[in-house]
């Protein structure tokens, strides 16, 4: 596996040296962008605070900002000013096949960078990283996973989440009854009415569940970090160029320290609608992430345990 | 645009654990027809029932057969899955409710075996007061001339042939009743839609998982037209109702 990436990377360095830059035929998206006038972005309706729909109706967020500024580099790199940008919503369940079909060009929402989805789609440099843990009620005093013993568990169905309180379950031998809502709000309401003691997900999405709930001050994000995961910007496979043009946007937010602005604007200042703000440091793994930029998946951050 | 096929995915391990993917879609294969067998009994006996009430002579009960009917008839089926499971137990008292929510075996496998039941029984109800509304009054009329009473007269007279008469739309509710069961997914029942979901997003392997899945939903509904056509055949009247043999 290793051997073959650094292959078919060194592959790919060695065809960008050949080509004198530009001079060569577009291919992939680019082509398609050039022959269109129009890129698609994938985006998510309520995934707080990385892409969301305002009271307008407009998608904003912090993968949205990012999003725009790859759309932007797109149009110096073309030399066409106007292209025109669509915005199709995606869920969990059909965002991969939107792009590898070939609707979606740019997807701006919440996915994990995992080796299972790198299978079908490329993701571009890692721009968030999300810590799976659990939400609970103040008043059940539980603050670890070893409480849970006996009790149910809510996660959402069609998550990672579910795969990591399998593995957590075996580990540490607790049996917990888990239970499933079908999207976020409905396993936040399992919590809410007490058919659920926890409910595991990734945390900035956990925060935002409690910051819009009717008594924030009722919950509380507690217990260890269950998994690390990546959140990138999901392209097409095998179109080095455009993931080339993506990256090199990405980490020129980085270098220049843009994206610390972005973030302090998203996670840490009252946002739209309700203009409440998640308050949510930037974690050390992203940090290290913004000094030494990566693609690298899920795994690649939970081998150590 | 390439999407990457791998059809030996039912056979990989899932992954952080040990069973198949194979193995993921049985088990949800497994309630799916748990689900629909129960809620199928649970059909036929009440929407029987109250079918057959609705087209007696006693008003009251009329009247209570059609509200049953028509309240379970009138409001989507995902709605209903919603009601029974997020807010009837809210009505309970509260030391009940908290064990209907937390502690009681098999709920969500219960809720929807009594939902989907409730939901198809009104189906049913309706189909069998047409069954017996389509014989000719005078069967009825010549069966109580005979001396027979009230429930003698349905039981040897009415129903005997209007069960006959609706076999046929009984068994497309037979077969809703299996494809209807995949809604329960949206309370958490691991049936085969909730694994389908599950293995699609575990493997990325979207065009396999739900190719399986259309082939198990299609012999469960095949199988029950199998047998519903056989009933219809063994129990055949010679001379009525005919079909071409």
């Amino acid at each position: 596996m290793k051997f073959w990436s650094r292959l078919s990377l060194l592959l790919v360095a060695g065809w960008l040296a050949a080509t004198p830059a530009f001079a060569e035929e577009l291919t992939g998206t680019l082509k398609k962008v050039k022959e269109t006038g129009t890129i698609t972005m994938g985006i998510r309706e309520s995934s707080y605070p990385l892409s969301y729909l305002d009271d307008k109706q407009q998608p904003i967020g912090y993968h949205i900002d990012i999003c725009n500024r790859i759309v932007d580099a797109v149009r110096r790199e073309l030399k066409m000013p106007v292209i025109r940008v669509q915005h199709q919503p995606v869920t969990s369940q059909n965002r991969i096949p939107l792009v590898t079909n070939g609707t979606v060009d740019l997807e701006c929402g919440s996915t994990t960078n995992n080796e299972a989805r790198a299978k079908q789609v490329a993701f571009v440099d890692t721009t968030f990283v999300t810590n799976v843990r659990m939400a609970v009620k103040k008043k059940s005093g539980i603050t670890s996973l070893s409480q849970l013993g006996g009790k149910p568990v809510a996660t959402t169905s069609g998550t990672t989440s579910v795969q990591l309180m399998r593995a957590n379950e075996k580990a540490k031998g607790i049996d917990f009854k888990e239970v499933y809502g079908k999207d976020h709000a409905d396993s936040f309401l399992l919590l809410e009415t007490d058919r659920a003691v926890a409910f595991v997900m990734d945390d900035n999405l956990l925060a935002g569940l409690i910051a819009t709930s009717k008594n924030p001050q009722d919950y509380a994000i507690v217990g260890e970090v269950l998994n690390v995961e990546p959140i990138a910007i999901m392209i097409r496979r095998d179109d080095p160029a455009f993931k080339k043009l993506a990256d090199d946007t990405v980490r020129g937010l980085m270098k220049s320290g843009d994206i610390n602005k972005l973030y302090a604007k998203w996670f840490m200042s009252p946002i739209p609608p309700k203009n409440v703000s998640m308050n949510f440091p930037m974690s050390d793994t992203l940090k290290e992430l913004i000094k030494n930029p990566s693609d690298a998946p899920a795994e690649a951050f939970n081998k150590k345990k | 645009m390439g999407y990457n096929w791998h059809w030996g995915i039912y056979f990989d391990k899932i992954k952080g654990g040990e069973e198949t993917y194979l193995s993921w879609l049985i088990t949800g294969f497994g309630w799916t027809v748990a689900i629909s067998l129960c809620s199928w009994i649970i059909a036929l006996v009440l929407g029987g029932l109250i079918g057959t009430v609705r087209t007696t002579p006693r008003r009251w009960a009329v009247r209570l057969g059609d509200a049953w009917v028509e309240l379970f008839r009138n409001i989507p089926l995902l709605v209903q899955f919603f009601l029974w499971f997020f807010v009837v137990p809210e009505l309970l008292p509260e030391k009940l409710s908290l064990w209907v929510k937390q502690e009681m075996p098999a709920k969500e496998f219960i809720t929807a075996t009594v939902c989907l039941g409730l939901f198809t029984s009104a189906r049913i109800a309706e189909q069998v007061r047409a069954g017996i509304l389509s014989l000719p009054r005078g069967q009825r009329l010549a069966g109580l001339a005979m001396g027979f009473t009230l429930p003698q007269t349905y039981r040897y007279v009415l129903l005997p042939m209007a069960c006959r008469i609706i076999l046929p739309p009984l068994t497309s509710e037979f077969m809703n009743v299996f494809k209807n069961s995949s809604v329960a997914f949206a309370i958490g029942v691991l049936e085969l839609t909730f694994q389908a979901r599950q293995m699609q997003e575990d493997s990325e392997q979207g065009i396999e998982t739900y190719l399986a899945v259309t082939v198990l939903y299609f012999i469960c509904a095949f199988v029950a037209n199998r047998m519903m056509v056989w009933i219809e055949n063994r129990t055949r009247v010679p001379g009525y109702i005919t079909a071409a043999k």
